[in-house]
C-alpha cells in the first residue's frame, strides 16, 4: 500500500499555501469508522445531548399544544388580518424552506462539481434540509382555514371532477416542495445505506444489529453494489440539482406572480435562491461549530470547511445585497407610484425598525467576512450565522408583511403583530428541528464515513497495482 | 364555472354540449309516423351524437377504458391504483342528521323558497319609515324600502336595515313581569281595575303616560279616549333626540306649531345651518337624499344645486356641501344672523373674523337664487336659529317653492322637555300615584339635572311597557313586553304626514303586547286586538263607499294614499328674533344622535354597533370628537382618555381627532353607556346624557376636558382617510367639467382591452352584470352597509375582531379627506367587489373557489375554499373578508330564523365577498325563464341598490344598452378604480364634480394658504 506523503495534500499545498486540510492527517480507514460509528454506538449520552434532546422535546410539546389550539379555534388566533391576511406562518415556512437548501446543494451540486471538502459535512447538512423542510412543510398546512382539506391541493381523481387551480403559485409550490422533501430524503438515504452497513458491522447489540441490518437493504461492499451506487447516487445528484434552484424559484412565485407592490418583481427567483442559500449555510455553520466541538470532530470537519461556507455566505450574500439594491432601484428608475411607495414604507414607515436590522444583519456585519482573521474564526462564523438567520427572517417579514400592510387602497391600509401563538407554532418548529437533528446524531452517522475515506490516501488508486 | 373547465365537460356530459331545441324534437316526432315509436328521453329521442356517446359510455368518464383497444395490465394497475389510493378522499363529508318537516297544508300564497313582500313601517322618531318587508316562509329576514310611498320614493335608511335583526334580539324581554317575577297579561289586566277605579275617583289626578313622540292615529285616539275618562291625567312624551327646538322656533315665527319640509327638487342653493338632512335619523332624510342627489348631477350644468353647509360635528351632510365651513354649533346662530343681515333680514351682525367674509357671500348667492335658495337648520340648534331660517326662507322666496309649511304631523306636539320637567316635579310632590311609560326608557335618557330615577321611585305604581326589561323596566313594578313593529298591526304617519299601515310579519315572537292592545287595556278594553283597533279607527275616518276595498288596498300598498300633511300657507310674523345674548368663548359640547344607534333606541343591535359611523369609521363606541388643532394645542392626543365636566357633571370618555370639527368645541353622540340594554348594548361607550341637562340638550358650554391619563382604544376600520397622492377618488369642479368632460382620464387610463395570457371571456351570450356607483349622488350614510349585512347574512364579529381587522364587511364605505384638518374637503365611496373581469384574486387560488362567470361575476365557491387567503392579499380593492374564527353563531335558535336563506352561512376558515347578490339575480332568471323572456332592467336590484336612499347605486345588465346602468358607464364622468392595474373592474364609478362658489373657493384656499404659512 502506498505510503508517506500523499499527492492530494502535497497539491493542495502548492496550491493553496498555508490553508487548512479537508481532512488533517493521522487518520486511515480504521481510525475513520472507529471515530464516527462509536459517536452512534459506543458513545454515552452525555449531559450536552441530553440538554439539548430536553430543550427540543419541550418545545416540540409546545408546537403541539399550539397547533391542537390553533386547530380547534382557527387562524384567528393568530395575528393575521385583512389586509395582512399572511403572517408568521408563510414567513416561517419561505426562511425553513431556504434553509433547507444548503444540504442539497452541498451533497449534489458541490459533488458534481467534484468539490471534494463537501464529503465531511454533508451528510448531516443533508439531514439539516429534511427536517428543515419538514417544518416548512407543516406551515402552508397549519395556516390554511381548513387544514382538514389540504388534500384538496393535491390533483386526486375525485367524483365530483374538480381538480387544483393550476395557474396558481400555491399549487406549483405543493408540487415543488413535495418533489424537494422526497428527492432529498432518496438522495440522503441512498447515502447512508454503505454507513449503515458499517454501522450494523460493528453493533455489538443484536437489537441495534437486526434494525441496521434491515436498513443497509443487504449492503456488501461488493465492487458491483459500489459500481451501481455510484451510478445511482450521481443520477440523484442530477436530479437534485435543479430542484435546488426551483424550488425557492416556486416559493418566490407565490409573491412574483401576485400583483402586489413589494411582491410583483422579476428578480424575486435569483434573489430568492441566493437567499436561501445563505441562510442554508448560515444553519449548516450554526450546527457544524458546536459538534465539531462537542464531539471532536474537528479533524473532519476542519476549519476548511468552516472557512468555504464563510465564503460561499459572503458570496450568495453580495447577491442577496443586489437584489435589495434592483427592489429600489426599479421604484425608482420605473413609474409605478405603489412600487415606490412601498419602499418608502419599508424606509420610514411602522415597520422601518424591521427592515434597517434586516439591512443590518444581511448586508452590512457579513461583510466581516471579508477579514480574513474573522472569516476564520468559528467563534465570528457562528455569532455571524445566527445573524444571517434572523437577517434572512427578517427579509422574509418585511417583504411579506411590509407588502400587504400598505397596498393600493389607503382606506385598507392596516397593522399586523404576531400573537403568542404565532410565537408559540414557530418557536415549536424550532425545536422539532432540533429534536430531530439531536436523534439523528445520535442514530446515524453525522459525517460520512466511506466519503471520508475517499479523502485518505490510502484509497488513491495506482496503476501500477492495478496492473499487478 | 371557467372557460376552459366548461369546455372539458362539454366533451363527456352530452347536457351541456349545445341546448337541446325543441325545434329537433319535434321534427324527430313528425319523421317517425311510420309506427309507434317510444322514447324514454328527449334526448334519446332526438338521437344526437352526444346521447350515443353518453350510452356509449355508462359511467360517462372512464367506462370506455375497458372495452377499447384491450386493457393491458398496467393500465389496469395504473387506474386502479390511483383510483383506490385517492378516491376514498372524496367521501369525507359527514351528512348531518336533521329531521325535516314539511308543510302538510301549504298555506295559501306561500310557494317554499319564494319570498313575499309585505308593506309595513318601520318607526324612527316617532315618524313611519315605510317598508316592504320580505318574508321567507313566514319569517320577516329582509327590509326593503317602499318605492310607492311619496315620503321615501324608496330608500331606507341604517336603522331600519337594522330593525329586522331586533325583532329577533334574544335578549328582548319575553313574559309580563311583576317586580321581576313572571306573570301574565290576564294578571296584568286584572291588577289595573283597583288603581284604575281609585284614579277614576280622583278623575285620575294621580295617572300619567309617558311615551316617545307619537304620530298615530288611532294611538291618539285612543289616549283622548283615556284622557277624557282621566280628565286629570296627563300624557307626556319625550323624545331625547326630539324636535322641541323646531317646534319652539316654529311657534316663535308662526305663533303655532307647524313642521317644516323641504323641497330640494326646486333648490338651486342651499344653505346650511347644522342641518343634517343628508343623515340617517334626519325627519325626510330618504326623500331629502333622493332630491338632492338627482339636482346634484353635473349634466345640469349652472342648474347643479350648490350646497353650503355651516356646521359644527362633521357628518356626512357636511361632507357633500361644496363648501363646508366648520363653525361652532353655538356661533351656528351668529352665522346665520350674519347672512341674514346680507339678504336684509334682521339688523346689522356682529360677524367673526373667521367666517365673516364667507358669510357676506354666501348671502349674495342666495340673493341671487331667489325662490329657488333654501336655508335648512339641524334640530340640535336653538329655537331662534329656526326661527332665524324661518325669516330668512320667507326673505328668499322660497316659501311655497323650497320649503314647505304644514300641520303637524305628530297627534300632539307639546313642549316635550317642560311637560317632562312638570311630570317630574310632580312625582317628587307626590301627586303622581300611577304612571305607564310606554315605549320610552327615561332611566337612561331624561336630562341628568331631572334625576329621573329618584322621582320614578316615588310613584306608587310603574308600569313599563317596552322591547327591553331596560333601565326603566328593571325598576318599574309592571313590565309589559312590546311588541316590534314587525309583529304588530297599526298606523303611523311619515314625516310628510302620509298615513302608514303596519302589518304583522308574524306572529309576537316573544308574545308582546303591542301599545293599541296597551291603552286600550287602559280603557278598560282589556282583550281588543291591534287590529280591530286600528280598522275600526279607519272604519269610522273613512267616508268613502266600499271601506273593505279602500283598506285593503291601504294595507297592501302601505299606505293612505293622499292623506299628507295639510300644506299650510304661513309666513314668519314678528321679524327676527333677538340675538340670545353675547358670544360664549368656553369650550362647548354638542350632544347629537348616533348616526347608527340613534338615541340609544338600537343598544343592542349588533349590525348597527359594528357599521363604521360616517366620517368616522369608529364602530361599538361613541368618541369625543374633536378638532386636531385644538387636541393638539391641549395635548391630547386620539384614543387618550378624557373626563368631560359641563357644570360640574362628569362622564369619561376616548378622544377621535376629527377632521373638520370645529375649534373650542367637542361633539358627543347619544346612545352608548347602556347597563341594561342586552348583550351588544352594555358597556360600549360612554352615556353623554350624564351630562346632558334639560335646558342645554343641544349645546352646552363651559366644558372642560381632563386627561384621566389612561388609554381609550376604538376600533376603526378605516385607519388612513388619506388619498396619498393616488387617483381614488377623481375630483372635478362644474367649471372643469364643463371645459372638460373627461377631467376623469387625464390622470390614470386604463390598458386597452384584451392584455391578458389567458383567452377573454366571452359575455355576449347572455347577461353581463354590472354596476356604476355615482360618487357625486353617495351621501355617505351607510345605508347600503348594513342592508348588504342583512341580505347576505354577514356576521357580527364584535370590537375587539373589528380592533384587529378582521370586520366582515363585504360591502365598504370609505371615506377621504382632503386639504387641512381643520377644514377638509370629505368624499365617501362605497367599495363593494369591483368583480373584475381580469380578477387577480381567481388567477392565484390553488382550489379554483372564486370562478368566473359566464356572466361576468367573481363567483365564491364556499365549499369548495380552503382558506390561504392568497385571493385576498392579490386584491388590489381589500374587498374579500375572512372567517379568521367561527364568526357565525350557529346556536341560537332567533338567528336561523332571521337569516336569508338564500345565502349560505359561512364557516370558519373561509373566505368571502360580494357576490353582486348573485342569489337575487337567480331569483330573476328563474321568473324571467318562466316566463320565456329576459331579466328585464330594473326587475331587480343588489340589496345595496335598493337600500340607497340617494339612488347612487345601479345595478343591471351591461349587454343591454339602454339599461340604466350602460347608460352611465357611457358618461365620461366614469372610470374604474385602480383600472391602471388592468383588472377591469366591472363596478365603476361617477367622478364627483362639485359646484364650488369661485369668489368664495378663492377666499378659502386663501385663508387656507395663509394658516399653513403661520
Amino acid at each position: 500500500m502506498h505510503q508517506g506523503p500523499d499527492e492530494k495534500t502535497v497539491l493542495q499545498d502548492v496550491l493553496e499555501p498555508g490553508e487548512p486540510p479537508v481532512l488533517a492527517p493521522g487518520h486511515d480507514f480504521g481510525t475513520v469508522t472507529d471515530k464516527i460509528t462509536s459517536i452512534v454506538l459506543r458513545r454515552p449520552l452525555g449531559i450536552g445531548w441530553g440538554t439539548a434532546a430536553f430543550i427540543g422535546f419541550v418545545l416540540v410539546n409546545v408546537l403541539l399544544m399550539a397547533v391542537t389550539y390553533l386547530f380547534l379555534k382557527g387562524v384567528g388566533i393568530w395575528g393575521i388580518d385583512i389586509p395582512v391576511a399572511w403572517g408568521f406562518a408563510i414567513v416561517n415556512f419561505v426562511w425553513w424552506v431556504g434553509i433547507g437548501h444548503a444540504g442539497t446543494l452541498i451533497s449534489a451540486i458541490l459533488l458534481l462539481l467534484k468539490q471534494t471538502w463537501r464529503n465531511s459535512i454533508n451528510r448531516f447538512a443533508e439531514a439539516m434540509t429534511l427536517f428543515a423542510v419538514a417544518c416548512a412543510g407543516m406551515f402552508p398546512l397549519f395556516h390554511m382555514g381548513r387544514p382538514w382539506l389540504a388534500y384538496w391541493m393535491f390533483p386526486y381523481p375525485s367524483s365530483m371532477g374538480v381538480w387544483p387551480q393550476f395557474r396558481s403559485p400555491l399549487v406549483w409550490d405543493v408540487f415543488a416542495v413535495s418533489t424537494y422533501a422526497t428527492v432529498s430524503l432518496i438522495f440522503w438515504f441512498v447515502g447512508l445505506i454503505p454507513d449503515i452497513a458499517s454501522l450494523r458491522d460493528r453493533a455489538r447489540n443484536p437489537y441495534t444489529r437486526i434494525t441496521y441490518g434491515l436498513l443497509a437493504m443487504g449492503w456488501r461492499g461488493s465492487a458491483r453494489h459500489w459500481k451501481r451506487y455510484q451510478s445511482v447516487y450521481l443520477l440523484l445528484a442530477g436530479l437534485a440539482t435543479p430542484l435546488v434552484l426551483s424550488v425557492h424559484t416556486v416559493v418566490s412565485f407565490d409573491f412574483a406572480v401576485a400583483q402586489l407592490p413589494g411582491w410583483h418583481t422579476t428578480i424575486f427567483p435569483p434573489y430568492f435562491v441566493a437567499g436561501a442559500i445563505y441562510s442554508g449555510f448560515a444553519m449548516v455553520l450554526v450546527l457544524a461549530i458546536p459538534i465539531r466541538h462537542y464531539y471532536g470532530v474537528g479533524d473532519m470537519i476542519t476549519l476548511r470547511h468552516l472557512e468555504n461556507s464563510a465564503k460561499i455566505m459572503l458570496a450568495t450574500g453580495l447577491i442577496v445585497a443586489y437584489g435589495y439594491f434592483m427592489e429600489i432601484f426599479m421604484a425608482f428608475y420605473g413609474s409605478n407610484i405603489y412600487e415606490r411607495s412601498i419602499v418608502h414604507t419599508r424606509w420610514f414607515g411602522p415597520y422601518a425598525p424591521a427592515y434597517w436590522s434586516l439591512i443590518l444583519c444581511n448586508i452590512l456585519l457579513p461583510q466581516l467576512l471579508w477579514i480574513p482573521r474573522i472569516r476564520k474564526s468559528p467563534k465570528w462564523q457562528f455569532i455571524l450565522s445566527l445573524d444571517i438567520l434572523v437577517g434572512m427572517w427578517l427579509e422574509r417579514f418585511v417583504i411579506i408583511v411590509t407588502s400587504l400592510h400598505r397596498d393600493f387602497l389607503p382606506s385598507s391600509w392596516g397593522m399586523y403583530a404576531g400573537t403568542r401563538w404565532d410565537y408559540a407554532t414557530y418557536l415549536g418548529t424550532l425545536g422539532f428541528f432540533l429534536f430531530a437533528f439531536v436523534l439523528f446524531i445520535r442514530v446515524l452517522p453525522m459525517i460520512t464515513i466511506f466519503e471520508i475515506k475517499a479523502l485518505l490516501p490510502e484509497s488513491e488508486v495506482h496503476p501500477a497495482e492495478v496492473e499487478a | 364555472m371557467d372557460n376552459g373547465k366548461q369546455k372539458k365537460g362539454e366533451a363527456v356530459c352530452p347536457s351541456k354540449k349545445g341546448k337541446l331545441e325543441l325545434v329537433d324534437v319535434k321534427q324527430q316526432l313528425a319523421a317517425a309516423k311510420d309506427g309507434p315509436q317510444y322514447w324514454r328521453s328527449l334526448e334519446e329521442l332526438s338521437n344526437t351524437e352526444e346521447f350515443q356517446e353518453m350510452l356509449h359510455r355508462e359511467f360517462p368518464r372512464q367506462a370506455s377504458e375497458w372495452v377499447d383497444g384491450g386493457t393491458s395490465r398496467r393500465d389496469f394497475l395504473k387506474l386502479m391504483s390511483a383510483s383506490m389510493a385517492l378516491a376514498g378522499l372524496s367521501a369525507c363529508v359527514k351528512q348531518p342528521l336533521e329531521p325535516i318537516v314539511p308543510y302538510v297544508r301549504q298555506p295559501e300564497e306561500i310557494t317554499l323558497g319564494k319570498p313575499l313582500f309585505f308593506a309595513t313601517a318601520a318607526v324612527i322618531a316617532g315618524y313611519a319609515v315605510p317598508v316592504l318587508a320580505e318574508s321567507h316562509e313566514g319569517r320577516p329576514t329582509k327590509i326593503e324600502g317602499n318605492p310607492q310611498h311619496p315620503a321615501t320614493l324608496g330608500g331606507t335608511d341604517v336603522m331600519t336595515q337594522g330593525s329586522v335583526l331586533g325583532m329577533y334580539d334574544p335578549d328582548r324581554s319575553q313574559t309580563v313581569m311583576l317586580d321581576n317575577d313572571i306573570r301574565t297579561w290576564g294578571g296584568f289586566v286584572g291588577a289595573l281595575a283597583n288603581p284604575l277605579a281609585a284614579q277614576k275617583a280622583v278623575q285620575g289626578a294621580g295617572l300619567r303616560l309617558l311615551s316617545r313622540s307619537t304620530t298615530s292615529p288611532t294611538l291618539a285616539a285612543q289616549i283622548k279616549q283615556f284622557l277624557q275618562t282621566y280628565p286629570q291625567a296627563k300624557w307626556v312624551q319625550y323624545d331625547p333626540a326630539g324636535r322641541d327646538n323646531s317646534r319652539a322656533g316654529a311657534k316663535q315665527s308662526f305663533g303655532e306649531y307647524l313642521d317644516t319640509q323641504y323641497n330640494f327638487e326646486k333648490a338651486d342653493v342651499i344653505l346650511s345651518l347644522d342641518g343634517d338632512f343628508l343623515s340617517s335619523g334626519f325627519p325626510g332624510f330618504h326623500k331629502y337624499a333622493r332630491q338632492f342627489s338627482a339636482r346634484r348631477s353635473p349634466d345640469l350644468k349652472e342648474k347643479m344645486i350648490r350646497f353650503y353647509a355651516a356646521e359644527s360635528t362633521p357628518t356626512n351632510t357636511g361632507a357633500k356641501a361644496d363648501h363646508r365651513i366648520p363653525v361652532r354649533a353655538v356661533e351656528i346662530e351668529a352665522f346665520g344672523r350674519a347672512v341674514a343681515a346680507g339678504l336684509g333680514v334682521g339688523g346689522p351682525a356682529t360677524a367673526s373674523s373667521d367666517w365673516g367674509e364667507y358669510a357676506s357671500m354666501i348671502a349674495n348667492d342666495l340673493q341671487k337664487h331667489k325662490g329657488a335658495a333654501v336655508v335648512v337648520v339641524g334640530e340640535h340648534q336653538p329655537p331662534a336659529v329656526h326661527a332665524l331660517a324661518h325669516s330668512m326662507n320667507a326673505a328668499l322666496g322660497a316659501v311655497g317653492n323650497t320649503v314647505l309649511y304644514t300641520e303637524p304631523v305628530e297627534a300632539q306636539p307639546i313642549d316635550q322637555t317642560a311637560a317632562l320637567k312638570e311630570l317630574v316635579a310632580e312625582m317628587n310632590a307626590g301627586k303622581v300615584d300611577m304612571i305607564v311609560v310606554m315605549g320610552a326608557n327615561p332611566v337612561y335618557e331624561a336630562p341628568a339635572d331631572l334625576d329621573f330615577v329618584d322621582a320614578y321611585k316615588k310613584v306608587a305604581l310603574r308600569i313599563h311597557h317596552g322591547l327591553y326589561v331596560d333601565e326603566t323596566g328593571v325598576i318599574s313594578h309592571w313590565h309589559i313586553p312590546a311588541t316590534h313593529y314587525l309583529e304588530q298591526w297599526g298606523d303611523v304617519r311619515a314625516f310628510d304626514g302620509t298615513i302608514t299601515i303596519q302589518q304583522p310579519l308574524i306572529a309576537p315572537l316573544y308574545g308582546g303586547k303591542n301599545q293599541y292592545e296597551l291603552v286600550s287595556a287602559l280603557n278598560g278594553q282589556g282583550s281588543t286586538g291591534a287590529y280591530e283597533l286600528v280598522r275600526a279607527y279607519w272604519q269610522k275616518q273613512h267616508t268613502g263607499a266600499d271601506f273593505e276595498a279602500w283598506w285593503r288596498r291601504a294595507v297592501h300598498d302601505g299606505f293612505i294614499a293622499n292623506s299628507a300633511a295639510q300644506v299650510r300657507n304661513a309666513s314668519a310674523k314678528g321679524g327676527v328674533p333677538a340675538a340670545s345674548g353675547a358670544a360664549d368663548n368656553s369650550m362647548e359640547i354638542i350632544f347629537r344622535r348616533d348616526p347608527m344607534i340613534y338615541d340609544g333606541e338600537f343598544s343592542n343591535n349588533g349590525w348597527l354597533q359594528e357599521a363604521p359611523k360616517p366620517y368616522t369609521q369608529l364602530t361599538w363606541d361613541n368618541a369625543i370628537l374633536i378638532n386636531p388643532t385644538t387636541a393638539h394645542d391641549m395635548k391630547i392626543d386620539t384614543e387618550d382618555e378624557v373626563e368631560i365636566n359641563v357644570n360640574g357633571r362628569k362622564v369619561t370618555g376616548g378622544i377621535w381627532r376629527t377632521p373638520g370639527h370645529p375649534k373650542n368645541s367637542i361633539s358627543v353622540f347619544l346612545g352608548y353607556g347602556r347597563t341594561r340594554a342586552g348583550r351588544v348594548g352594555n358597556g360600549p361607550g360612554f352615556s353623554a346624557y350624564q351630562v346632558r341637562t334639560s335646558d342645554k340638550q343641544g349645546i352646552a358650554t363651559g366644558v372642560q376636558l381632563n386627561k384621566t391619563g389612561k388609554q381609550f382604544l376604538f376600533a376603526t376600520t378605516q385607519g388612513f382617510q388619506n388619498m396619498d397622492g393616488r387617483d381614488i377618488v377623481r375630483v372635478a369642479t362644474l367649471e372643469d367639467f364643463i371645459s372638460d368632460p373627461n377631467f376623469a382620464h387625464e390622470k390614470t387610463q386604463a390598458p386597452v382591452e384584451g392584455l391578458t395570457m389567458f383567452q377573454p371571456y366571452d359575455y355576449s351570450k347572455e347577461y353581463k352584470w354590472g354596476m356604476a356607483i355615482d360618487l357625486n349622488s353617495c351621501v355617505g350614510c351607510k345605508s347600503c352597509v348594513v342592508a348588504c349585512v342583512a341580505e347576505n347574512n354577514i356576521p357580527v364579529v364584535g370590537k375587539d375582531m373589528v380592533k384587529r381587522g378582521r370586520h366582515m364587511h363585504w360591502l365598504r364605505v370609505d371615506n377621504y379627506h382632503e386639504g387641512s384638518p381643520d377644514a377638509p374637503k370629505t368624499y365617501t365611496q362605497p367599495v363593494p367587489c369591483q368583480q373584475c373581469e381580469n380578477a387577480p384574486c381567481e388567477l392565484v387560488c390553488p382550489v379554483g373557489a372564486t370562478v368566473h362567470s359566464t356572466e361576468g361575476l367573481n363567483d365564491m365557491v364556499y365549499n369548495r375554499c380552503v382558506g390561504t387567503r392568497y385571493c385576498s392579499n392579490n386584491c388590489p380593492y381589500k374587498v374579500r373578508r375572512f372567517n379568521f374564527l367561527l364568526f357565525q353563531d350557529w346556536t341560537t335558535p332567533q338567528w336561523k330564523m332571521a337569516r336569508n336563506p338564500d345565502v349560505s352561512i359561512r364557516s370558519r376558515g373561509v373566505m368571502e365577498k360580494c357576490t353582486y347578490c348573485v342569489q337575487r339575480i337567480t331569483h330573476a332568471r328563474i321568473n324571467a325563464e318562466r316566463e320565456d323572456r329576459k331579466i328585464r332592467d330594473g326587475e331587480f336590484t343588489t340589496a345595496c341598490a335598493q337600500a340607497c336612499p340617494a339612488d347612487a347605486i345601479v345595478f343591471g345588465d351591461l349587454n343591454n344598452a339602454s339599461s340604466r346602468v350602460a347608460k352611465l358607464r357611457a358618461q365620461q364622468r366614469n372610470y374604474g378604480l385602480l383600472e391602471e392595474l388592468n383588472n377591469r373592474p366591472r363596478t365603476t364609478y361617477m367622478a364627483v364634480v362639485r359646484n364650488p362658489n369661485p369668489e368664495l373657493e378663492r377666499a378659502m384656499d386663501q385663508r387656507e394658504l395663509a394658516t399653513e404659512h403661520k
